[in-house]
């Protein structure tokens, strides 16, 4: 018993995690709140299934379309949201405010174009096979989650610290004057970001909505409170933070729905979130510390 | 008379939604004067319709002492959150607040005995009235723009602008914040209860995100300048929809659009665009 | 007055002050200089409360500093003003100076409630004197302009008229003439010494050796967080310590071949 709770937390450890690596990067590089992460990770979900659905393609195809849908939408995010507000020098919480604005947008977009019912996956689509490893049984689908989650994940570390682009985003992070004194291409390379992002944050809406074979207009809702909790547990900016913050939040929930019910689960990331906030603002590797004597 | 009566069978929920946005624009431009970005409004005002409800159904309490409970019950919650909340900054708060709007909600839905769950609370007694809206919102007026006139005005400007310069002239700038969050509270305390009181029925869904959507973008329309913004706002953002042909049902897209422009393009909000307008004009008239 | 007994301050690892002690009197101008990042506006944001030590206590009439929320250190009347300049820039001189005046008014709620006659005539009262410092700095006709309009010379006026409302016993002034041609410095030089001798206590950093020089009884010397000197111009003048922290020590090599 013990070993099958494990193994859910890991998977859904995962994907908050993914979740989380997005809503923190854009937090880290671009210095944005952005609230419509939970809205783009909805967008995933239904893209993926609207592929299956409609294109009847296999579920490895719909992940890549869900990726190029989240990806084009992450670009459009900081062309007209970000790169204008930019422009104008907007206020520092303008950006938290206007994403909130796109995250009811594309929510009653949806809602109004598919509906607000819960939408679910054909279950001939759905891998039901299982395998077992000890005590624990998981399916196949768990284990393509996980793999599909740490894969990503592995090549954002990887990217961010191997390649140029990696390079260049670190730098952005500390400094945009500085980076783009070196010569970085600052304005393409926010856009990047928010592509990626959003790319993170799409795979997450596919697979949770793998996960829990529920596809609703307000899924990114509840997610991107969980994000928030997550990456105030492990320090906004941190990419470290953020996974290690997910994988908590995942054994957290998964442990407290086991021992205590399952009614108050999402209060789990509240209370985690409440806590941590008026306890240590930085969270466990945060940068922006508070100011008090 | 007759052209009266019947205009109000028609239209007196619109009316009373007016008034009891204008209140809720109201308690949210007090905190956004003083530089504070609270997204908790809406459970505020949850917390307010469900105490009012409550009192009317259950017990004999009489409507006004109903309302001030929910006005009450509110602010009170909001004190004891305030002191610690009210210390972070800027996205931090937003994000605690949206939070707590969150966890407002989950607890409603899971006090079923009590709040009815899911379920919501039904067959709430019709009491409010163009009267009681008007009366509120007109002392809610008046103590505001007391406020915005007076050195209490001034100093909360000050903390908008610059918050430790203000606290280093001798004002001690969390109490100022946590007054200021608590009378907000109390107002969007009342518009619920009053609000209740004329839509039948309440539920948990009626006081998340999409509400919160809604007194925020009434509130940044509006802009953080006068009291006034705000009752422009919530007059501009409760009509809109339905003066736009039946559009009703997309209000939340409508907000959310509004914020995204607004923010971008007039970020001080639409009374900042009227007076730059009409300085532009006169500028031109006097050439 | 004000007592500064063994203050340390470190910043995850980084010790910015090191065991200063320091002791203010009540009447007369007292500089505290030393190199950038001696730590010299760490001591005023130390005193004013924004910070608190690592170690070691202030106090000031007696009554410890240390730990006291900002606010309240302003109220038992120490005020300062920023190096970077911190008027409210979308505020008029006069409103600026009026939120300095602040509570203490003591209008109650019901005053703002009810425009009382008492109330109105302690409003106009206080009106009154934000005018007279105004004019104090030499102000008083741009009363009701933005102070974002004015010249950095006029916003550092502004500031000291600020820190004036609050009616304080020490002024603590961080970099006063900085951005000021020397004019300026002379007038404020003037208006400093005006102070001086209103029975006001006033703590001064600046980088300006003759501004310093010029107006302080006492300096204290500051350099990498430690008290290295202290005592009158002259003796500052002639201290080899400080002469050492600012130009260096004379580490010409001989010469190979001589002249």
């Amino acid at each position: 018993m013990l070993a099958q709770q494990i193994v859910n937390a890991i998977s859904l450890g995962g994907v908050y995690a993914l979740f989380a690596l997005g809503f923190t990067l854009v937090f880290g590089v671009l210095n944005v709140v952005n609230l419509a992460h939970g809205a783009i990770f909805m967008l995933g979900a239904y893209a993926a299934l609207q592929t299956v659905l409609q294109l009847r393609l296999p579920l490895l195809a719909s992940v890549f379309v869900a990726m190029l849908i989240t990806g084009a939408a992450g670009w459009l995010v900081d062309y007209l949201i970000f790169a204008p507000l930019r422009a104008r020098k907007a206020p520092h919480l303008a950006p938290l405010i206007a994403t909130i604005g796109l995250a009811i947008v594309l929510t009653s977009l949806v809602e109004g174009y598919f509906g607000p019912a819960n939408l679910r996956f054909p279950l001939e689509v759905l891998p039901v096979e299982t395998l077992s490893i000890g005590a624990a049984r998981i399916t196949w689908l768990e284990v393509r989650i996980i793999f599909l989650a740490f894969l990503l994940m592995g090549v954002l570390l990887w990217g961010l610290k191997k390649t140029r682009v990696g390079c260049a985003l670190r730098a952005l992070a500390e400094s945009p004057k500085a980076a783009a004194l070196l010569g970085v291409d600052v304005e393409g390379l926010f856009r990047v970001t928010s592509m990626i992002a959003a790319v993170l944050g799409g795979v997450a809406g596919v697979l949770i909505a793998l996960y829990t074979n529920a596809v609703f207009p307000h899924m990114g809702q509840s997610m991107l409170h969980k994000g928030i909790a997550v990456v105030i547990l492990g320090g906004m900016g941190d990419i470290r933070g953020a996974l290690l913050g997910g994988f908590f939040l995942g054994f957290a929930e998964v442990f407290s729905v086991a021992y205590i019910g399952s009614t108050m689960r999402d209060a789990v990331a509240f209370g985690l979130l409440f806590a941590i906030l008026l306890l240590r603002p930085q969270g466990l590797f945060g940068k922006a510390a508070q100011r008090r004597a | 008379m007759e052209l009266l009566e019947s205009f109000w069978a028609t239209y007196s929920t619109l009316v009373l939604s007016v008034g009891t946005n204008v209140l809720l624009a109201l308690s949210i431009y007090l905190t956004l004067a003083c530089g504070l970005l609270t997204v908790g409004n809406a459970a505020f005002m949850g917390i307010g319709a469900y105490t009012a409800a409550l009192f009317t159904l259950k017990t004999s309490t009489p409507f006004v002492f109903a309302l001030l409970l929910g006005a009450l019950l509110p602010a009170l919650v909001a004190l004891a959150i305030g002191r610690p909340t009210l210390r972070l900054s800027g996205v931090y708060l937003a994000m605690a607040t949206l939070a707590f709007g969150e966890i407002v909600r989950i607890l409603i839905l899971n006090a079923e005995n009590l709040t009815g769950g899911a379920l919501g609370l039904n067959a709430i007694p019709q009491l409010t009235d163009a009267f009681e809206v008007a009366l509120a919102i007109a002392i809610t007026l008046y103590i505001l723009l007391r406020l915005a006139a007076s050195r209490i005005g001034l100093i909360m400007a000050a903390i908008c602008q610059d918050e430790t310069a203000t606290d280093l002239m001798g004002l001690n700038v969390p109490a100022y914040k946590l007054f200021v969050f608590v009378l907000g509270a109390a107002i969007a305390g009342l518009a619920g209860g009053l609000n209740a009181h004329f839509t039948f029925f309440i539920s948990p869904n009626e006081y998340g995100f999409e509400r919160g959507v809604e007194i925020l973008a009434m509130g940044v329309l509006g802009g953080a300048g006068s009291p006034w913004g705000a009752v422009i706002g919530a007059v501009l953002i409760t009509l809109l929809p339905e003066i736009l042909r039946g559009l009703g049902h997309y209000r939340p897209l409508i907000n959310g659009v509004i914020l995204i422009v607004i923010i971008i393009y007039s970020p001080r909000g639409i009374w900042d665009l009227l007076r730059s307008l009409r300085w532009s004009a006169r500028a031109r008239a006097a050439n | 007055m004000l007592t500064l007994s063994s203050i340390s301050k470190n910043f995850a690892g980084l010790q910015v002050l090191h065991e200063v002690s320091l002791a203010v009197p009540e009447r007369g101008i007292f500089g505290l200089i030393g190199p950038n990042g001696a730590g010299k506006t760490t001591v005023f944001n130390l005193i004013t409360g924004l910070l608190m030590p690592t170690a070691g206590t202030i106090e000031f009439f007696g009554q410890r500093l240390d730990g006291m929320a900002p606010h309240r250190v302003t109220r038992s009347g120490i005020a300062r003003t920023f190096q970077n300049i911190r008027v409210f820039k979308e505020m008029t001189l006069l409103e600026n100076v009026l939120v300095a005046m602040g509570d203490r008014a003591r209008f109650s709620m019901l005053g703002v409630l009810l425009p009382l006659l008492a109330y109105r005539d302690a409003e106009r009262r206080e009106r009154q004197a934000a005018c007279e410092l105004l004019s104090r700095v030499g102000l008083l006709d741009k009363a009701n302009f933005f102070a974002g309009t004015l010249s950095y010379g006029e916003q550092r006026r502004l500031e000291i008229a600020r820190a004036l409302a609050t009616q304080p016993k020490l002024l603590l002034l961080d970099e006063p003439a900085a951005g000021m041609n020397s004019v300026e410095k002379q007038q404020l030089m003037d208006e400093i010494v005006k102070l001086g001798n209103a029975n006001l206590s006033i703590l001064i950093i600046d980088h300006d050796m003759r501004f310093i020089m010029g107006l302080c009884e006492q300096i204290a010397v500051l350099n990498f967080g430690r008290l290295i000197a202290r005592g009158t111009p002259d003796e500052i003048r002639a201290d080899p310590g400080v002469i050492e922290a600012y130009l260096g020590r004379d580490h010409a090599p001989e010469p190979v071949i001589q002249p």
